[in-house]
């Protein structure tokens, strides 16, 4: 099932939307029905192509949510205020819906459930989708290396899969900290997850030591999110020590 | 045969000077796989090896006194993001390849931390490829290539090898890091060449 890489051609299918779900205020997870989709490995994203009913048409890459099904995919979509094709999945799409995707893309941020390493996943914001959909795979295959997730989100309302990461953190061998980058939410009435360590600050070395494998550990080691988040998520893990060709990165960048 | 998406709109700001499936950025995102690799330019080097292991290097001073040329062009990422009118400062290629002989009909770039990237030769001759090393009038950003970054500007912008170290000259074409991963060989953003088989 797995794909290592983008397999000849990639072709068009027509995805018919199953099932949304508000994750947070502006986030929301669409269940596709994709017949024919191959698969696909936990870490690579799909295009989508919206057409207007002039034949207008705009495309974007999400990021792929959960482990690989037969004729199934979930996407994540983060509404941004000024984006195009964002604000119609994350708000107008509806079951029934059709629209073009096609993928699976990207062989290099993907996670390999045979390998033996820990498990190291760095999420900003929506970056958690990818970063779930390894999880999940963890999950799917009984894989039993240790997974550690620091996960950074402006609020605890902002959480994306709060319920079930803290169930899996239950259920597995995962371990979630989580970093509020901004303050005066408990003021707000926005409860925390009670069953993981949480820090409100921004990523920093001292929390890095305090909650990633160390170097010694040699993890596997992803990060996601904002360009930002990613810059310093990977200068703090190359200045602890961690080898730069250990550490798979990925980036959002403005627009969508 | 496009799906039509009930209740998409979309923005509809078609330009012509977008290629088909992109979308205008006015901000500069960042596409990179691994962490920003540190290049000192007290270290820096740039060599062009020939088919038959002929190298020219030039050191950072070496190569900073090069002529160069300001270059205004539009980029095309392949993640569909697109910025018009931007603006760089380098050397060009003609320039760097001029006195070199070669039979090469393919180039390998070569970057610090490992990354490489493939693009026929004809591709970087005759003003359409350079050296950058400013953008917007500064030294350019370790996280878009700094100290000095391969600029093809019309093809998909991973191809613009950043932290470029080196070019090697080839008879045949080989793939290079993302070509290898499924990405096409050319990257023609006119013809959405984004992937193998487009």
């Amino acid at each position: 099932m797995a794909r290592a890489a983008v397999p000849g051609r990639l072709t068009w299918r027509v995805a018919t939307v199953k099932q949304t779900k508000d994750e947070t205020a502006t986030a929301r997870t669409l269940t596709l029905d994709v017949p024919g989709w191959p698969g696909h490995a936990p870490g690579q994203h799909v295009a989508v192509k919206l057409t207007a009913a002039d034949g207008y048409t705009a495309q974007r890459d999400y990021s792929i949510g959960n482990a690989s099904e037969p004729d199934r995919l979930e996407i994540t979509v983060q509404r941004l205020s000024d984006g195009e094709v964002s604000p119609y999945l994350a708000e107008i799409a509806e079951p029934g819906d059709q629209f073009d995707l096609r993928g699976p893309i990207g062989g290099w941020f993907t996670w390999d459930p045979a390998d033996p390493r820990p498990l190291l996943l760095f999420a900003g914001g929506s970056g958690i989708v990818p970063l779930m959909a390894m999880i999940r795979t963890h999950a799917q295959f009984g894989a039993q290396v240790p997974v550690r997730l620091i996960y950074s989100a402006r609020t605890p309302a902002d959480i994306i899969y709060q319920e079930e990461l803290s169930e899996r953190q239950r259920s597995s061998p995962l371990t979630i900290t989580y970093l509020y980058t901004r303050s005066g939410w408990a003021a707000r009435g926005i409860a925390p997850a009670r069953d993981s360590k949480s820090y409100t600050t921004r990523l920093n070395a001292k929390i890095l030591a305090e909650t990633a494998f160390p170097p010694s550990a040699n993890p596997a080691t992803f990060v996601c999110g904002p360009s930002g988040f990613v810059e310093a998520a990977s200068s703090l893990l190359v200045a602890a020590g961690h080898a730069p060709g250990a550490i798979k990165t990925e980036r959002f960048g403005p627009g969508g | 045969m496009n799906t039509v998406t009930r209740g998409f709109t979309g923005r509809r700001r078609d330009d012509p000077k977008l290629p088909p499936g992109q979308y205008l950025e006015y901000g500069f995102p960042v596409l990179q796989a691994g962490p920003t690799p540190p290049v000192n330019t007290a270290t820096w080097s740039f060599t062009i090896t020939t088919e038959t292991g002929e190298s020219t290097r030039w050191d950072w001073k070496q190569f900073t006194a090069l002529p160069a040329e300001a270059i205004t062009t539009d980029i095309h990422c392949v993640t569909q993001w697109s910025k018009l009118g931007t603006h760089w400062r380098g050397v060009s290629l003609d320039t760097l390849l001029d006195g070199i002989e070669t039979d090469a009909a393919y180039v390998m770039a070569r970057s610090y931390g490992g990354y490489t990237t493939n693009a026929p030769l004809p591709d970087l001759r005759d003003g359409k490829a350079w050296i950058a090393y400013e953008y917007d009038g500064k030294p350019l950003r370790p996280e878009h290539g700094g100290p000095a970054r391969l600029l093809v500007p019309h093809l998909y912008f991973w191809k613009s090898a950043k932290w470029v170290t080196g070019l090697d000259l080839m008879l045949r074409d080989k793939r290079g890091f993302w070509e290898q991963l499924g990405y096409h060989d050319y990257g023609d953003p006119w013809r959405e060449q984004r992937y193998q088989g487009d």
